[in-house]
């Protein structure tokens, strides 16, 4: 039996936005009884991709995140209230059952990641099927990872070890990340490489401003950990630390042989841009 | 009903349309069994890079059913309520009046009525007409074909089309070298093996290739820069806006002030002369002029100015040592320069001067070597390996067009009397005035000399301009200073105006009659994707697959629109002249005609090709790599199949298109032209602009405004006729019930007009007054705003009155009507100073 699932590779989203219209064109004034009834003509958002920028001046960062039903293995959107309304299929798919869920509102607030929305007009909750009628009529893809242009959205059979799903898992499995795990929602859709905070900026020597510096040493500690990582600076003295963890103080440290170094705290509530470092000479 | 799936063709991609009982239900990437599709390889780094079996369509291509479905269509023809062709006119109410529904035949009457009445009492030349860009797709029944072919029929004055988007290569680039058969901008064949194989960095320039695709590739080419990120290649972005290949690559930003890049450039090019770090043997070969160059650069000329990196960071805010490093790294590596998404194109190029920046690329790149391995000016959007040699016809070369084509018996398109002609940019000014003059001939592309020639309006024993045939477009949003488009169609010059088009575009109610259109999916045609024919050959190779598809009619059109050529037909009945316009043919005959003039109906029969629908044409077993100006680096004939350059297969095939055959650093095409215009000089100068940071305008407004291409629309098509657009909150924003076009502000801006994201805002300066909706963030610094130029809905909040404030978010209001410079007639919408204020605070006080 095949356990269908996303996993959205989050560097190789560029916000081009296929996916949301791809998903408006599959569901709206469309009937896909007895898995969904017709989107809305708008305020729908099935999938939708947050922007996330973050850092300031030139050292900035621009991600974009897919966001849809996760397809849960422990969906907190059915409870011992709503079970006849809402069900997970034998292959990892979670529906909403758009005749019997009529009414159920409480089962929008039930998701912890925002993806189901309320329909007005037929008054029931809806939400992402993975395209559950295409699949069942034998098709091989959904409409949102079909037209997905950098593979940053791939949909396949996470049970078989062979599908593109779950070399992709293996081959990237330390950036792999379930959305809102401490929750215990386990979902089917898995996310690579989930933005994180980055310390960036810029060595420059005091008695060298025309020039860039390159091979600058800069080093990072977590306060209270062991752990340092070095990097060096590039052809324009500028360096990046990536992944970093949320509201961590960080100390860096600037280097230059016949400069004195600089050292600084960092707390990482979001990423930093430290600016220029100006190291003066000896 | 059982669904059916019929096939056909976007201007961002190959579509399958899924009808069931006369409704289009939806709309996926033309569906090819994966059998079918032989994709190709190109082994690099010891990896095989190959493309998925499917098309990437442009974003708003998935949007397509709901773009064609009735919100915003015309759907009935429509006369203005104080229209009286017989009487009243009143032209002073276009842009005020109602409209109210006529019959086709009444239309059709005033029409033809009109084109007789005009024909008779002043000529043919006292009626103009233009088209849209690329609103739908097809060789039958797109603009070129039906609209040009019905028009010269007439004597029509043609109006010639500005090279817009890439104004600064046409009118600087083509005298560095060459390239006027692609008017301007560079060919790209090969360029992805070469980049993958051989490039070390590219330097984004004025360029968002994510956002631009190659302009009718869809997003063929994103993989292709996945690849490049993956393989580590260091990418720099000049651009005032943190742009979307930016935010997708993560490469180092360098953001100019607006205008400033040719000083930039000139910098770069100081480092590398003081320093020693250019081709030294590729410049004294394949380049004259340098010494001239370099006299200029080093301040030996030009009043002992030079152009050190310390002038260039005072002028663009980049600093000195950022600009150095930069020109070390550049040299010291195999640098791909991407200076707009075809090579050539940009922002940077649309500004005052804008064809000093474009000479400057090529000019910087000749001293690397341009077109050794992984040197190359590539936008990264183009340079597949594909068929090249396989000919179908384009809708924007003679043999795609019903007017000029062999398979047309009469060639209408070529035989038209009327000599004079008006230039896009100045139409206005044309009509309002009565007189008008212009250099070149729009589209420049078939010899450098076509630049020098010296245009007057009217043109003797011709008539000035009665009527106006509008086809498609919302010029609104795209060309420049626009509230004298306003004007224009206010004046009582302007005795008749027809807009014909499938949407309401922002022109379309200033027009006295309305022709409703239907879209391609709504009648039959055929085309190949991306592939436009005539100024830019071989457009297919910004695709992964050559991708040929019977456009099929899906269903009937809506309401009482017609199709482009069926409403040429009926007119021409009208004035007598059916036989001569068609010649008999329907639309179908006309795109089996253009069929069997093809290559491809050797390989598979019309009759197949109607029912299948497409037809993909492969790449040889044996294909031959030949990256573009590779021939060049190396001193052999053009092997590209480049089919415009005049020069290839003769005894000049090592040349470039130049005076000299050379990469000219001074042009020797200025030299013997124009040798005083201290504008375009011989060697490309630094011109500070008339509207710009350190302009006296500045004084009063302080933020300088860039207007590139949008994301999420087309120019101005899916835009405003695509609900679902809305929703996406980089295109449009919702406020109280309303679409609000974004305008991007520096938190710095913002807070000192006292501004939080999500305001409405006033922009404005002494041309115009716009609101957009302020998005406040880090991606332009301070002093810039950033907002697309192509709104397709002009809401004034006093209709029909010129100057009133917008609230739909056309910012080319705020544009000036000034040209590149007197003799480079391109528009310069990213040379604007506007300020921007709270809407709110006016509202309440």
């Amino acid at each position: 039996m095949a356990r269908y699932g996303i996993v959205v590779d989050v560097e190789k989203c560029t916000g081009c936005h296929s996916c949301f219209l791809a998903c408006k064109d599959e569901y709206i004034g469309n009937d896909y009884y007895p898995t969904s009834a017709a989107q809305p003509n708008e305020g729908h958002k099935w999938i939708q991709l947050k922007e996330v920028e973050h850092g300031t001046g030139t050292k900035i960062k621009v991600d974009y995140i897919p966001v849809m039903c996760q397809h849960c293995v422990n969906p907190h959107c059915i409870t011992s209230n709503n079970a006849d309304a809402v069900y997970r299929r034998s292959d990892g798919i979670v529906i909403i059952d758009p005749k019997k869920a009529i009414g159920r509102k409480d089962i929008v607030n039930a998701c912890p990641y925002g993806a189901i929305f309320w329909n007005e007009e037929k008054s029931i909750p809806q939400k992402c099927t993975l395209c559950v009628h295409m699949l069942d009529n034998g098709e091989k893809t959904v409409r949102c990872a079909e037209c997905c242009p950098t593979g940053a959205l791939v949909f396949g059979d996470l049970d078989d070890a062979d599908s593109e799903i779950s070399k992709l898992l293996v081959a990237k499995a330390d950036k792999v990340k379930s959305f809102k795990s401490e929750l215990g929602t386990r979902p089917s859709t898995k996310y690579i490489g989930i933005p994180k905070p980055f310390i960036a900026g810029e060595v420059i020597l005091s008695d060298r401003q025309c020039d860039c510096v390159k091979g600058a040493k800069v080093t990072l500690k977590a306060n209270g950990e062991d752990k340092v990582i070095e990097v060096q600076t590039d052809f324009f003295g500028d360096f990046e630390f990536k992944g970093l963890a949320r509201n961590t103080d960080y100390t860096i440290k600037a280097e230059y042989e016949g400069y004195y170094p600089i050292e600084l705290t960092v707390r990482t509530h979001a990423s930093q841009n430290v600016g220029e470092l100006v190291l003066k000479a000896k | 009903m059982a669904e059916q799936v019929f096939t056909n063709m976007t201007n961002g991609g190959p579509i399958s349309v899924y009808v069931k009982d006369g409704k289009i239900v939806r709309i996926r990437p033309l569906q090819v069994p994966e059998e079918e599709l032989k994709p190709w390889v190109i082994e690099a780094g010891g990896k095989r890079y190959s493309p998925p079996k499917a098309f990437r369509l442009a974003p708003p291509g998935h949007a397509e059913r709901n773009r064609f479905e009735p919100h915003n269509r015309i759907l009935y023809p429509l006369k203005r309520v104080d229209f009286d062709p017989n009487g009243e006119r009143n032209p002073q109410n276009r842009g005020k009046s109602d409209y109210v529904r006529i019959s086709w035949d009444e239309a059709l009457n005033i029409v033809s009525g009109e084109i007789k009445r005009l024909t008779d009492a002043y000529g043919g030349s006292s009626i103009t007409g233009m088209t849209s860009s690329h609103h739908n797709w097809g060789i039958v029944g797109y603009k070129m074909g039906p609209f040009s072919r019905f028009m010269n029929m007439l004597n029509y004055t043609p109006i010639l089309d500005n090279p817009d988007s890439w104004e600064g290569w046409h009118w600087g680039a083509t005298h560095t070298y060459g390239f006027q058969w692609r008017l301007g901008m560079p060919e790209q064949f090969d360029l992805l093996e070469d980049a993958l194989k051989n490039t070390e960095m590219i330097v984004f320039w004025s360029n968002d290739p994510d956002t631009t695709r190659g302009t009718y590739s869809g997003q063929e080419s994103a993989i292709w820069r996945v690849w490049l990120k993956e393989k580590g290649i260091k990418t720099v972005f000049i651009d005032p806006f943190y742009n979307y290949t930016a935010a997708a690559m993560d490469g180092t930003w360098l953001p100019p002030r607006p205008g400033s890049d040719t000083a930039l450039a000139m910098a770069i090019a100081y480092v590398w002369i003081t320093e020693d770090l250019y081709d030294k043997e590729y410049v004294a070969e394949k380049t004259i002029g340098f010494e001239e160059f370099r006299q200029y650069i080093l301040g030996e000329s030009d009043n002992g100015f030079v152009k050190t990196p310390e002038w260039a960071e005072a002028e663009s805010g980049i600093p000195a040592r950022k600009i150095r490093a930069l020109a070390r790294e550049w040299a010291a590596k195999r640098t791909c320069l991407s200076s707009g998404c075809r090579g050539g194109q940009g922002s940077a190029c649309r500004t005052a001067y804008g064809t000093e920046w474009a000479r400057m690329m090529v000019l910087l790149q000749a001293m690397q070597g341009l077109g050794k391995p992984g040197v190359s000016i590539w936008g990264t959007t183009m340079g597949a390996p594909a068929d090249s040699n396989t000919w179908f016809p384009g809708y924007a070369e003679p043999r795609g067009q019903m007017g000029k084509s062999n398979i047309a018996k009469i060639k209408l398109s070529l035989q038209n009397k009327t000599k004079q002609r008006l230039f896009r940019l100045t139409l206005p000014e044309a009509i309002m005035t009565g007189k008008e003059d212009f250099w070149g001939d729009g589209f420049c592309g078939q010899t450098l000399d076509q630049q020098f020639i010296h245009n007057v309006y009217p043109m003797e024993g011709h008539s000035t301009v009665k009527m106006f045939y509008r086809y498609g477009g919302s010029f609104m949003g795209t060309m420049s200073d626009t509230n004298k488009w306003v004007k224009m169609y206010q004046s009582d010059k302007l005795e008749f105006v027809v807009n014909q088009d499938c949407w309401y575009g922002s022109e379309a109610k200033f027009a006295d009659i309305i022709l409703p259109a239907c879209t391609n999916l709504e009648r039959n045609d055929l085309g190949e994707w991306a592939a436009c024919g005539g100024y830019t050959t071989n457009a297919h190779i910004g695709n992964n697959y050559r991708v040929i598809v019977r456009e099929q009619k899906c269903i009937e059109p809506l309401g009482e629109s017609k199709a482009d050529y069926e409403i040429f037909t009926l007119l021409a009945d009208r004035l007598g002249m059916k036989e001569l316009y068609t010649e008999g043919n329907n639309e179908d005959d006309w795109a089996r005609l253009f069929f069997e003039s093809s290559d491809i109906a050797k390989d598979i029969s019309w009759e197949e090709f109607d029912k299948r629908g497409y037809y993909i044409i492969p790449v040889p077993d044996k294909y031959e790599s030949t990256p573009g100006m590779r021939w060049y680096a190396e001193g052999r004939e053009c092997d590209t199949p480049d089919t415009g350059n005049s020069k290839r297969g003769t005894e000049k095939a090592k040349e470039l298109g130049t005076y000299s055959g050379k990469i000219e650093f001074a042009a020797e095409s200025l030299r013997q032209n124009m040798p005083d215009d201290m504008e375009r000089p011989i060697v490309p100068h630094f011109i500070p602009s008339w509207e710009g940071y350190f302009s006296e305008a500045h004084d009063k407004y302080q933020l300088q405004i860039i207007m590139p291409h949008p994301r999420f629309s087309f120019h101005t098509h899916y835009d405003n006729h695509t609900p679902w657009l809305n929703e996406i909150a980089l295109h449009r924003v919702e406020k109280e019930g309303y679409y609000w076009w974004p305008v991007r502000i520096n938190p710095v801006d913002a807070k000192a007009r006292n501004v939080i994201d999500g305001d409405i805002v006033e922009l404005y300066n002494d041309r115009g007054s716009v609101l957009c909706i302020a998005q406040v963030t880090e991606r332009v610094p301070a002093g810039v705003l950033h907002s697309y130029g192509c709104s397709a809905k002009y809401d004034p909040l006093v209709p029909g009155q010129p100057g009133s404030t917008d609230k739909a978010g056309c910012v080319n209001l705020l544009t000036a009507s000034k040209l590149l410079s007197k003799h480079a007639a391109g528009m310069t919408p990213n040379s604007c100073l506007c300020e921007l204020r709270k809407w709110e605070d006016l509202r309440n006080g």
